[in-house]
């Protein structure tokens, strides 16, 4: 059978944890005793728990922000590429694209260094203009991330984007040309339309990712103090602490399976409301 | 079907558009551009520059600052280069500091890589060439499952993953890394994509009425049209996989099995842990550089292929 090594490993790497996760989130740890059945009141202390619910809006309002800016970025730049109105079309297309191919543990490197007011170019700039920016203050820390995972992941969002306009026959724009459409006509009508299933794919993938945001926070965590960062800054940096520093592993669990829920409606959501468009 | 673009496609398709230019400038020399040559637009050029520093800066910055010792790093400005020209100096420390430890980390990581890449891109072209061109029972539950699957959150996977590898005393090996990383649903999907729309059923039927099995039907006939999309999943387990944080962070406390990530970040963090550690920030920016190398060399040198197996995704996506 060609399929049967992907599905036993699929079965061990996929399903059992996913049953065990579901296992153990009805068990806590206690002192004394320690695991216990508890049912659902890992759960119900979870609906409770401000923490939880304060990584949850704020990795919420960051994919309201973050996620439309990169793949309106990432589509511009895929329309302009695939124009050929640009000078160097090649030289940026790799250069856009380049970012993704680093390793966040570097990413966070570079840019916690250049963004820091004690050796970058921020301190830089703060030292000849006298001025006082600090890209990581408590009220900023989270838009200096955005700029981290926009520049990380534009890229391959454009080249996703870029590859559905390859895809488009070359006598639609000649026709369009014939009948005298404009440049925006030929946006509207044409390129946009050919960009819908690639958009719904990307949308899905970029909510997801933010949605599990846990490197930058964590890795920026022990580079910069007084950066705001908390131990439940995102869900997954709490399920992480709460799992391995804490040792609450069942409630680690339930909080995970509960952030897999959220991220699975959202996707579903977008999903149909994307198929439903298409279908208009 | 100029998605399915030969190797050496791109270089052939910007000799005919020159050819093509001049051609059109011999004939009538008036109407130099065309719908697939139109005039080119500076400001434009000028706006997706800009995002391009964007992009290249931090890069830009970080190859400037390997080349600094750690006082010039601290004492200079960001963009300009050190008193003293210290990259090789940098390079050396980097693989001796700490008995060599760098050595062994970028070992474990092309192990890592290597195996996992090559196995997650097998079977998922086995798989996705089943999906596509096989019929078996269970066919559509299998394929529900495994899409599903692929917007399951990590993190949701990782800590009963951690647990259950802990009870197998798989963590702590390079299993706990390997295993996971075998198992590509996005290069299922790809595969099954690519094998539906580049296989012809005919070619594999015409193979079968001639007495090749199942296997080999796969091996010789539809293996070679997969290329592209082998390619271009080779390439993308192979970036997440070097580049995996979150699970050798969870799944190792030995520094002997540390991939690159990992060490980096212990190096950062020996530098930053105010007074009590050495500042070595010189050694992680350059070890930094030379984690990234491979993957950009990687990148450039396979563009052809992975961007035409991307392509022929993103019809279907």
């Amino acid at each position: 059978m060609f399929i049967a090594p992907f599905a036993v490993l699929f079965a061990l790497v996929f399903i059992i944890p996913i049953g065990f996760a579901a296992y153990l989130s009805l068990f806590q740890d206690k002192l004394i005793g320690g695991q216990v059945f508890v049912g659902l009141s890992n759960y119900i202390q979870l609906f409770g728990d401000a923490k939880f619910w304060n990584g949850v809006i704020r990795v919420m309002v960051f994919t309201a922000i973050q996620v439309p800016v990169m793949l309106i970025v990432a589509m511009s730049l895929a329309m302009a590429l695939d124009s050929k109105r640009l000078h160097g079309t090649k030289f940026m297309r790799i250069s856009v694209f380049l970012p993704y191919a680093v390793p966040a543990i570097v990413s966070t490197l570079m840019w916690g260094f250049m963004m820091g007011t004690k050796y970058g170019l921020i301190g830089n700039l703060n030292e000849a203009v006298g001025t006082s920016i600090d890209p990581f203050r408590p009220d900023t820390t989270m838009i200096s991330i955005g700029i981290m995972i926009t520049w990380a992941f534009t890229g391959y969002n454009m080249l996703i984007f870029y590859s559905a306009l390859k895809a488009v026959p070359h006598e639609l724009y000649e026709a369009a040309a014939i009948d005298g459409a404009t440049e925006f006509q030929v946006v509207k009508m044409i390129k946009l339309p050919a960009l819908r299933g690639s958009l719904v794919v990307t949308i899905i993938f970029s909510i997801i990712g933010t949605f599990q945001m846990f490197n930058e926070p964590q890795i920026l965590s022990s580079m910069v103090s007084n950066s705001g960062i908390t131990t439940y800054y995102t869900p997954n940096l709490y399920a992480y602490n709460l799992a391995f520093t804490g040792s609450q592993q069942g409630y680690a669990a339930a909080l995970a399976l509960v952030m897999a829920a959220i991220t699975i409606a959202i996707a579903y959501v977008v999903q149909i409301r994307g198929m439903k468009d298409a279908l208009e | 079907m100029n998605t399915l673009k030969t190797p050496d496609a791109p270089r052939s398709e910007r000799t005919s558009k020159r050819d093509r230019v001049a051609d059109a400038a011999a004939a009538k020399p008036r109407q130099l551009y065309t719908v697939a040559n139109p005039k080119k637009n500076a400001t434009l050029t000028f706006v997706t520059g800009l995002f391009t520093v964007y992009c290249l800066l931090p890069l830009v910055w970080l190859l400037i600052n390997a080349t600094k010792s750690q006082a010039d790093f601290i004492s200079s400005f960001g963009l300009s280069f050190g008193s003293q020209f210290s990259l090789w100096q940098n390079i050396v420390d980097v693989f001796t500091f700490q008995d060599g430890i760098f050595s062994r980390w970028l070992l474990n990581t092309l192990l890592y890589v290597g195996v996992g890449a090559t196995v997650s891109t097998a079977l998922a072209a086995l798989g996705g060439y089943a999906l596509a061109k096989l019929r078996f029972t269970g066919k559509k539950v299998f394929l529900l499952i495994v899409l599903g699957s692929i917007s399951v959150p990590g993190i949701a996977l990782a800590i009963p993953q951690f647990l259950l590898f802990a009870n197998l005393g798989l963590t702590n090996t390079p299993w706990a890394i390997l295993i996971p990383s075998f198992i590509n649903p996005f290069g299922l999907y790809l595969m099954w994509v690519f094998s539906a729309q580049a296989v012809p059923t005919g070619l594999l039927e015409a193979a079968k009425i001639d007495g090749a099995g199942e296997f080999r039907t796969f091996a010789q006939i539809a293996l070679p049209m997969l290329t592209p999309a082998a390619i271009t999943v080779l390439l993308f387990s192979f970036v997440s996989i070097w580049n995996n944080y979150f699970l050798p962070l969870i799944m190792l406390k030995d520094p002997n099995w540390y991939p690159l990530t990992i060490g980096i970040d212990q190096w950062n963090k020996m530098g930053s842990s105010a007074g009590n550690g050495i500042l070595i920030q010189n050694l992680v920016l350059t070890a930094s550089l030379l984690t990234i190398i491979p993957l950009i060399i990687a990148f450039l040198s396979l563009q052809r292929y992975w961007q035409s197996g991307l392509a022929l995704g993103a019809v279907k996506g």
